[in-house]
C-alpha cells in the first residue's frame, strides 16, 4: 500500500486546504478514500434519526502535479484510511507559502499520512517541515459502508441562494427555534420557515433557478414531470445541523443544491460544488 | 523612587510587561543602581523572566536612596495601566512611576495628549529578591536570529502544544512538538528543519536536545517581534536551563526556560555520540529519496521522541529538586542543597514515579542585597517554595 503526491500550484494547495478545512468543521473523524483518479473524504452517519452524512469527491489531477498510488492489492486498488480531519487541515493551513508540499502514506510509530513541505527561505537550504498525522488503515471488508450514496428520489431541486446570506439568515432564526422548514419549488423560490408559540417568521428566496436533472445521467431519480411547479416540498431540518453545514463552507461553491424528497423519513441532500 | 518613561519606550515597557505576563501572576519590581529591574516567575518555578531597563532607557531615573526597595504586585493590575497598544503609541506622551512608600503603592501617571492625565495607584508588598542564578555565557550551545525565524518557527505548532523540543548537530537545528510515549500513536508529530545560516549566530559544542515548554517561548517572541531585536538562545545538557535573551543598548531581557530531565537517556546519549553520527540528511528535498530523508532525521540525532528512546520514565524526584550534576555540566544554578550523584539518580529513575513531565525548577540564588543589610535582615530561605509561602521576613 503506498501513497505519495505533490501539490506545487499555490492555487491548488489553498484549495485543498480549503476543502480539508470544510471538512474539519463537519466531523471530527472521517475516512479518506484514496483512488487512482480521486480523493474521497466520507463520513457515513447514521442518517435515519437525523444524522449528518458526508461525501466529498476530489479528482486528484485537479490539485496534485504528482499522484501515485498502490491499493491494498490489483483488484482493489483502493486505499481506505481513518483521518482526524483538523489534523490535516492544521498541517496544511501553516505551509500556504510551501514551495511544494508532498503527503505520503508513512510508517512511524503508526501509519502515518505525512504531510512534509518546502518552506522558502533566504539561505540556499530550505526549510523542510514534516507533520505526522496519525490514521487508522481501514480492512477491507468495512468498505462497504463507504461507497458513493446513491441520490435520493427527489421531488425538487433548487439552487442555492448565497450560503453566506444563508447562514446569516440560518444564525439569527437558532436562537428563535431549533427546527427550521425549508421549502422550495420548480420555479426557483424557496422559503425557510420557524415557527413558535410566539412568532413565525419567513424568508423568502426568488429566482433561485432549478438545476436540469434531465442530462445528468449519473442520477437516478428525477423530478416528476407532472409536478406543478408553484407546489412547494417541505423538508423540516434541525437547525444546528444546517448551521454546522453552512459554517463549513469555505470553498466558495459555484452551485449548491438542496434537493428534496417527499417524506420526511428520507433524507434530503444538499450539495456544493 | 521617580521614574520616568517617554515616547516610543512607553510600548516598549507595555510589550515587556505583557510579555512577563505570559509567564508567571505577579511582577517583582525592583529599582537597582544599574537600571529598573521586573522579573516574574511560573507557579511551578521553571520558567523566569527579567527585565532590566536602563537609566538610560529613562528620561528621568530616581530610585529611593539608603535602602534597596522591592516588591511585587499582580501582574493583571499592571497590565490595565498599558492595556491597549494601539492607544498607547498614539496618545501617551510620557510615564511616570512614583513611589509611596508609606501607602505601599506605586503610582503610574500616563500623561497623554491634550492634557490629559491617567493615574492608576496599585497596590504592592514587600517581597524578597527574586533572581535566578544562571551564567548563559558558560553554555555550550548558542544561537542568534531575527525574531522572525523563531516565529515562523512556533506557528506551525498548534497554540495548545505543551512542549517543544530543540535538537541540535552542527548544521542544523531540529524543532519538533514533545508527545509522551503513552500518547505517541495518537498525536500528530511535527517537525521543522532549520539550517545553520538561517541563523545569524550558529554555534554548537554538544550536539543534543533540549525539551521545555513552547509558551514561555511564545512569552518572548511576544516582545522580541515587536522590538525587531536579535534573539539569542542558550543552551548546553538537558535539565540545565534554557537562556532566551534579548539584549540593546538600554535594555535587556532574559527569559530562563527549565528543560525535561532525562538522565538514563542522558547518559546512553553520551555512549551514542560518541560513534560518529550518520552523514547530514539529503538536503534535495524534490529528490524521491523521501522516505530515507524522513528517516534519517529520525535517527541522525541525540533523543528525540522519535528515536528509539528507552522506556524508562524521566527522573523521578519531588518537583523541586536538585539537578542533576551531569560530570560535564558546565554551568549549574546555584543550590543550596547538596547535588546527588548521578548515580544516585539513575536508581531513582528506576522507581515507578509519577508519569508526568519533571522538569527541574530553576534554583534562586538567595542573592543577598548588595548593601550592607545582612545584619538586619535574616537571609531569606530559598528553598523554592510555592509562593504563598513567602513569608516575608523584611
Amino acid at each position: 500500500m503506498k501513497f505519495r503526491g505533490k501539490i506545487i500550484d499555490v492555487a491548488c494547495l489553498n484549495h485543498f486546504t480549503r476543502v480539508v478545512t470544510t471538512i474539519s468543521k463537519l466531523t471530527k473523524i472521517c475516512v479518506l478514500r484514496l483512488t487512482p483518479d480521486n480523493l474521497f473524504f466520507v463520513l457515513s452517519g447514521k442518517v435515519a434519526n437525523g444524522g449528518v452524512s458526508m461525501w466529498c469527491e476530489l479528482s486528484q489531477a485537479n490539485f496534485f502535479d504528482e499522484y501515485q498510488m498502490e491499493g491494498v492489492s490489483s483488484e482493489d486498488n483502493e486505499i481506505c484510511l481513518e483521518v482526524t480531519p483538523e489534523n490535516l487541515s492544521r498541517a496544511l493551513k501553516t505551509v500556504q507559502n510551501a514551495k511544494a508540499v508532498k503527503l505520503k502514506l508513512t510508517k512511524k510509530h503508526c501509519p502515518c499520512l505525512t504531510i512534509a513541505a518546502e518552506l522558502p527561505t533566504l539561505s540556499s537550504i530550505s526549510r523542510v517541515v514534516t507533520h505526522d498525522v496519525p490514521v487508522d488503515v481501514i480492512p477491507r471488508r468495512l468498505w462497504h459502508e463507504f461507497k458513493e450514496p446513491s441520490m435520493p428520489d427527489f421531488d425538487v431541486s433548487i439552487y442555492l441562494p448565497p450560503l453566506k446570506t444563508m447562514k446569516n439568515v440560518v444564525d439569527r432564526m437558532k436562537n428563535l427555534s431549533n427546527f427550521l422548514v425549508m421549502e422550495a419549488n420548480l420555479n426557483g423560490e424557496m422559503n425557510l420557515k420557524i415557527e413558535t408559540d410566539l412568532v413565525s417568521v419567513t424568508t423568502h428566496f426568488k429566482d433561485l433557478g432549478n438545476p436540469p436533472w434531465g442530462d445528468d445521467a449519473s442520477q437516478d431519480g428525477g423530478p416528476s414531470q407532472s409536478r406543478d411547479p408553484e407546489d412547494m416540498a417541505q423538508a423540516r431540518v434541525d437547525i444546528r445541523k444546517l448551521q454546522q453545514f453552512l459554517m463549513g463552507q469555505q470553498v466558495n461553491p459555484s452551485k449548491a443544491m438542496c434537493s428534496k424528497s417527499p417524506t420526511a423519513a428520507r433524507p434530503g441532500a444538499l450539495q456544493a460544488k | 523612587m521617580d521614574c520616568v518613561v517617554t515616547g516610543g519606550n512607553v510600548k516598549v515597557l507595555a510589550k515587556a510587561i505583557h510579555s512577563l505576563s505570559r509567564i508567571g501572576d505577579e511582577l517583582y519590581v525592583e529599582p537597582q543602581d544599574d537600571g529598573l529591574a521586573l522579573r516574574s516567575v511560573n507557579s511551578s518555578r521553571s520558567a523566569y523572566a527579567c527585565f532590566l531597563f536602563a537609566p538610560l532607557f529613562f528620561s528621568r531615573y530616581t530610585i529611593p536612596s539608603g535602602h534597596a526597595f522591592r516588591c511585587k504586585m499582580a501582574i493583571k493590575s499592571v497590565q490595565a495601566v498599558f492595556r491597549s497598544l494601539a492607544s498607547l503609541e498614539k496618545t501617551v506622551e510620557k510615564c511616570h512611576i512614583g513611589l509611596d512608600e508609606k501607602k505601599n503603592r506605586l503610582t503610574f501617571t500616563l500623561h497623554c495628549k491634550h492634557g490629559l492625565l491617567k493615574t492608576h495607584n496599585l497596590s504592592f508588598q514587600d517581597s524578597e529578591s527574586l533572581q535566578a542564578v544562571f551564567d548563559k555565557d558558560s553554555y555550550g550551545n548558542v544561537f542568534r536570529s531575527h525574531p522572525r525565524l523563531l516565529v515562523d518557527t512556533v506557528v506551525h505548532f498548534p497554540p495548545s502544544l505543551e512542549e517543544v523540543t530543540v535538537s541540535v548537530s552542527d548544521e542544523r537545528m531540529w524543532v519538533r512538538n514533545h508527545v509522551e510515549e503513552e500518547d505517541r500513536s495518537k498525536s500528530m508529530l511535527t517537525e521543522l528543519c532549520l539550517a545553520s545560516d538561517e541563523f545569524d549566530h550558529f554555534a554548537v559544542t554538544t550536539q543534543n536536545s533540549v525539551t521545555f515548554c513552547l509558551k514561555e517561548l511564545r512569552g518572548m517572541l511576544v516582545f522580541a517581534e515587536s522590538t525587531g531585536l536579535p534573539v539569542s538562545m542558550y543552551f548546553d545538557e538537558p535539565g540545565s536551563p534554557l537562556v532566551l535573551s534579548v539584549t540593546d543598548s538600554v535594555l535587556e531581557g532574559n527569559f530562563v526556560l527549565a528543560t525535561l530531565s532525562d538522565d538514563s537517556n542522558h547518559r546512553k546519549n553520551n555512549s551514542r555520540r560518541e560513534q560518529t553520527p550518520p552523514p547530514p540528511p539529503n538536503d534535495d528535498f524534490m529528490d524521491d529519496d523521501m522516505d530515507s530523508y524522513l528517516i534519517a532525521m529520525d535517527t541522525s540525532i541525540a533523543p528525540g521522541p522519535s528515536a528509539t528512546r528507552p522506556p524508562t520514565p524521566p527522573l523521578a524526584v519531588s518537583t523541586y529538586s536538585k539537578q542533576p550534576a551531569a560530570a560535564n555540566h558546565r554551568s549549574r544554578l546555584i543550590a543550596e542543597e547538596q547535588e546527588e550523584e548521578e548515580e544516585e539518580e539513575a536508581e531513582l529513575a528506576d522507581s515507578a514515579g509519577p508519569p508526568n513531565k519533571k522538569f527541574c525548577s530553576l534554583f534562586f540564588g538567595s542573592v543577598l542585597p548588595p548593601s550592607s543589610q545582612t545584619s538586619t535582615q535574616p537571609v531569606t530561605n530559598q528553598e523554592v517554595l510555592a509562593s504563598d509561602s513567602e513569608d516575608d521576613e523584611q
